[in-house]
């Protein structure tokens, strides 16, 4: 049986990971090829890097990062951050990543999707959208959760599965960093009509939120978080022997 | 030295960098010298069948494959790999395989419960069919990692370990003779699939 999956998200400026809250804040943690480690060691089903560089120094200590990481941890990597065409893709794919993560660039250029798609495969082309609730619409923000689109989230997300994304993750901009749960709502919401695995992330504070996301919404996949197993207040083994004595099916 | 097949498709980074960490001599290559001195070969692959076995065709290594097959250098297929040595592909049209495993790949969506998710993408765990080289550092059950829309069948007496996944059993993995297939991915598989690895390293 398929396992759900645990996902730390590790966001990387200048060669070390970072972390903010709603998306602001943000503050240094520690080495990413250190931290990764540890996650692999204490059973992470897979990592996701975000590069939150702006300068090509920083991108190329990222993709150093990024290297050392593939040459000793072999659970599947993603990458994402300033993935704008295919030259990003092919420049993190070579460094080891294994499957990219599209955002804003896809957002001002659809096409980017099917084309990655083509040249990669689906199961390398992973859509990342950023979802706010405005006037009681669930809507899509580009540029790291600052500009509002006016897209619907739902209709982005399944028009992101038709054009050959092979799976989805789906932040909570409401729920980011506030550690009162999953946005279970909206993540019911938004992938009702969708058949690519769903990594939900944004709001996980403590066991039990992992729990109920896997209760609530049978259609996410995997429970993605970053500064609660960065700063150890959910250690990974232990929040996996507490979802499997629980009912959920995970990979021990 | 194992020589990793390179034929433009696919990403091989980790692939070669787990060889690399278990200890494993490798190369990456598409030279027939090569193929020829190594001592095992191993075929990856991502992407659609017919393509795949088109660039093989192009990469002008199919008899030379044959031949150590027959040969009986061991071989190892994974993912898209794994088809390939399968009789023949039903991935958009019939297209013809390597045949150095009886059987033929059809589309998972065919064999699990309606409302599915395909591609099946993630963890599931393996369970034994018959004995294998591949997993003598494995007890069973333990969790590989899969992306794959499309699964070997009427393949029977091969299948080595399948996995349960929407109601139905999927060929997790299949050999004949010296000829292995894995469809799931060794080489994003933990320490599961680095004992795989070092497993068939080890194969003489």
């Amino acid at each position: 049986m398929l396992a759900k999956r645990i996902i730390p998200c590790l966001d990387v400026r200048d060669g070390m990971v970072v972390k903010g809250k709603n998306f602001q804040g943000i503050r240094s943690v520690e080495s990413p090829v250190a931290l990764a480690a540890r996650y692999n060691l204490s059973g992470a089903d897979e990592l996701v890097f975000y590069d939150i560089t702006a300068s090509s120094e920083g991108r190329a200590l990222f993709t150093d990062v990024l290297r050392q990481v593939a040459s000793c941890i072999f659970i599947p990597l993603t990458v994402g951050g300033g993935i704008n065409s295919l030259e990003d893709f092919d420049r993190v794919l070579k460094c080891g990543a294994d499957k990219v993560s599209v955002n804003t660039g896809a957002i001002n250029n659809p096409k980017l999707i099917g084309d990655a798609a083509k040249r990669y495969g689906n199961q390398c082309v992973v859509l990342s959208a950023d979802v706010k609730r405005v006037d009681g619409k669930f809507t899509v923000f580009s540029h790291g959760g600052r500009v509002n689109t006016g897209i619907s989230a739902a209709e982005w997300v399944y028009r992101g599965q038709e054009e050959g994304a092979g799976e989805l993750v789906l932040n909570s901009i409401d729920t980011d960093g506030v550690k009162g749960g999953f946005d279970c709502e909206m993540l019911q919401s938004v992938c009702a009509r969708l058949t690519i695995p769903v990594i939900a992330s944004g709001g996980a504070g403590k066991k039990e939120d992992f729990l109920q996301l896997f209760k609530t919404v049978p259609q996410a996949d995997a429970g993605l978080a970053a500064s609660v197993f960065h700063y150890g207040e959910i250690d990974i083994g232990g929040l996996k022997e507490y979802l499997s004595q629980n009912g959920v099916h995970v990979r021990i | 030295m194992i020589a990793v097949i390179d034929y433009g498709v696919g990403n091989l980074f980790s692939l070669a960098a787990s060889l690399k960490y278990i200890g494993a001599d490798s190369a990456v290559t598409s030279s027939p010298n090569k193929i020829e001195d190594s001592s095992a070969i191993i075929l990856p692959g991502v992407g659609a069948f017919a393509d795949a076995y088109k660039k093989l065709e192009h990469s002008g290594l199919i008899p030379l494959l044959k031949r150590q097959a027959a040969a009986g250098k061991p071989i190892l297929g994974i993912c898209l790999g794994m088809q390939l040595l399968f009789e023949r592909s039903f991935e958009y049209g019939e297209h013809a395989g390597l045949g150095f495993i009886g059987g033929e790949v059809l589309p998972i969506a065919g064999m699990v419960n309606g409302g599915v998710k395909v591609p099946h993408m993630g963890w599931n765990s393996l369970i034994f069919r018959q004995k294998s080289p591949l997993f003598k550092y494995l007890s069973g059950g333990e969790y590989v990692y899969f992306v794959h829309s499309y699964a070997a069948t009427n393949c029977e007496k091969s299948v080595t370990a399948v996995c349960t996944y929407g109601g139905a059993e999927l060929t997790a993995s299949a050999e004949s003779g010296n000829v292995f297939g894995t469809q799931f991915h060794p080489e994003k598989s933990g320490a599961a699939g680095l004992k795989i690895l070092r497993a068939f390293s080890e194969l003489k």
